[in-house]
């Protein structure tokens, strides 16, 4: 490696990969080996999200833009008064989650972010998690970030949450004793009864899942994880679900944005 | 293997009540003839005319897609007024019913059930003319590997 | 005054004549009946009890689903197209909730011989 001005502009720059603080965890899959759910999914799923008009995280896309235009709280403000079109304020937002709010060390998602943006700039009430609206909104966001690579923000203040999430993913936990790197990593391909075991990466969310029968956020799909293991699921909000979200977005680093995605 | 199918049956319907699963029984499904009775009554029923195309494997219960094709002309003379999609296995036998008329064009309808584990599937047709025509397809389902219900 | 939410779709191109596959999904939550809540409590059963479809005033398309029909209900049919005309379809509810969607049809005259 050539020492001089790269090396020193970089360590300034505290860009994760050169960064002095803490190394980034080990990569069990390797860039290559990433598959997207869809990979591991039927045929007949397959083809529902290929479908443009009948996947039906469509009906939740078409309310998304309604919302985008729709006033609300007690200016009448909407998402577009401020932001303009979706496609281009919005193109590449949803890439950027999760990451520290502006201004607070905290750890966000796009769905917290929205829910700020609602009760903070529009005075509006507020969109409980997984309500409809928020999903939908959500959705139309990241619309604007179909097709865009997953990756985690070169922000060095962003290593301690990753190393917290890769910590969560490797550690056993509920009555199963399953540590999410079991299935998702040793076990990815292979079967489980007759349902083939994914990597679990974040790049279709939300999602419309056919065991919800509606769309819903990554997060209630941790949370899920959680109750399949048998592990008491964090509450919302909760903190390391955000860490494990930042987490699975680096471990899935280059996978496609997909919009509306469909899973089982 | 009663026992599992039929709790089976439960999980992926999201756990109904103990009574109902006792109902869905794995050798209780209803026959060809159970499924065409209260709506053909006696009248002339052939297996024939009647495309249904559904997977033999289906991905998951919640959402399997059929399509069912009838050969008629669609005229005011012949045509088809009504489709059913009955089920052997799920608690409500009559999934749908289609009415169609000469204004159809075709008699083509497609749509997304939801099937209570692996089962016969029909399609019968009603004609103009009073006949019926049916056909039937076995569709697997099989459990979701990671239960969370949630 | 559309109420509820649905996408309608058919080709670009319509002539008079030409038979229409028409596609629709429409978005409610289906429930059978049998699900339950993560509190353990069975969600009440409301599933559309109808749905119909109009084209031009005349009913064109009508299904009785039941709890076996998924989420968001997804049907196709086809029509026989005539002439340019509004497709308005309407359905009803366990609950006696009513939905409406409006969309209008363009069909331009025959230039092709009829298939």
């Amino acid at each position: 490696m050539r020492p001089g001005w790269p090396l020193l502009v970089a360590a300034m720059l505290g860009l994760g990969t050169l960064a002095q603080a803490q190394p980034q965890p080990a990569r069990a899959l390797a860039p290559d080996q990433l598959r997207s759910g869809l990979a591991f999914a039927g045929p007949d799923v397959q083809r529902l999200q290929a479908d443009g008009f009948a996947n039906p995280g469509m009906l939740w896309l078409s309310r998304g833009e309604a919302l985008w235009a729709q006033g609300a709280g007690p200016r009448k403000q909407s998402c577009r008064d401020c932001h303009g079109r979706q496609a281009e304020s919005m193109r590449g937002v949803a890439a950027q989650y999760p990451r520290l709010a502006p201004g607070a060390p905290q750890l966000i998602n796009l769905e917290d972010q929205i829910r700020v943006c609602r009760s903070q700039q529009q005075q509006a009430d507020d969109w409980a998690f997984e309500s409809d609206e928020l999903l939908a909104m959500t959705l139309y966001v990241t619309e604007a970030s179909r097709g865009q690579p997953l990756h985690m923000s070169p922000d060095p203040r962003l290593a301690v949450h990753l190393q917290a999430g890769a910590a969560l993913y490797q550690r056993r936990q509920g009555q199963l004793n399953l540590s999410c790197s079991q299935c998702h990593d040793q076990q990815q391909g292979w079967r489980l009864y007759s349902d083939r075991l994914s990597q679990g990466q974040p790049n279709g969310y939300p999602v419309y899942r056919l065991e919800w029968q509606k769309l819903g956020s990554l997060e209630r799909r941790l949370r899920s994880c959680y109750a399949g293991i048998r592990a008491e699921p964090p509450p919302w909000g909760d903190l390391h679900m955000r860490q494990l979200a930042l987490y699975l977005t680096w471990r899935g680093t280059g996978l496609p944005i997909e919009v509306p995605a469909v899973r089982k | 293997m009663q026992l599992a199918s039929a709790s089976g049956a439960c999980l992926a319907l999201g756990g109904p009540s103990r009574a109902l699963a006792q109902q869905i029984g794995f050798d209780q499904q209803r026959t060809v003839a159970d499924m065409l009775q209260r709506l053909v009554g006696g009248r002339p029923v052939r297996e024939q005319g009647v495309s249904l195309t559904a997977p033999a494997l289906a991905d998951n219960g919640t959402l399997v897609p059929v399509s069912v094709q009838v050969i008629s002309p669609m005229s005011e003379d012949d045509h088809v007024s009504h489709i059913y999609l009955l089920s052997s296995r799920n608690p409500v036998m009559q999934v749908a019913a289609f009415v169609l008329g000469p204004w159809s064009g075709r008699a083509e309808i497609s749509t997304r059930v939801r099937l209570a584990g692996s089962q016969q599937l029909l399609a019968l047709a009603r004609l103009s003319g009073g006949e019926f025509w049916f056909a039937a397809a076995e569709v697997i389902v099989t459990e979701s590997a990671c239960v969370d219900a949630s | 005054m559309s109420q509820g939410l649905a996408r309608l779709q058919w080709p670009v191109v319509i002539q008079a004549g030409d038979v229409v596959k028409v596609r629709l999904l429409v978005q409610h939550p289906m429930h059978t009946g049998y699900q339950q809540d993560m509190q353990g409590r069975l969600i009440a059963r409301n599933v559309l009890v109808w749905l119909a479809c109009e084209l031009g005033g005349q009913e064109v398309f009508r299904v009785e689903p039941s709890s076996g029909i998924a989420a968001n209900p997804y049907f196709e049919f086809c029509v026989r197209a005539r002439a340019s005309a509004e497709m308005v379809v309407r359905w009803q509810d366990d609950l006696g909730v009513m939905g409406e969607w409006r969309q209008r049809m363009e069909v331009a005259e025959r230039k092709t011989p009829k298939p």
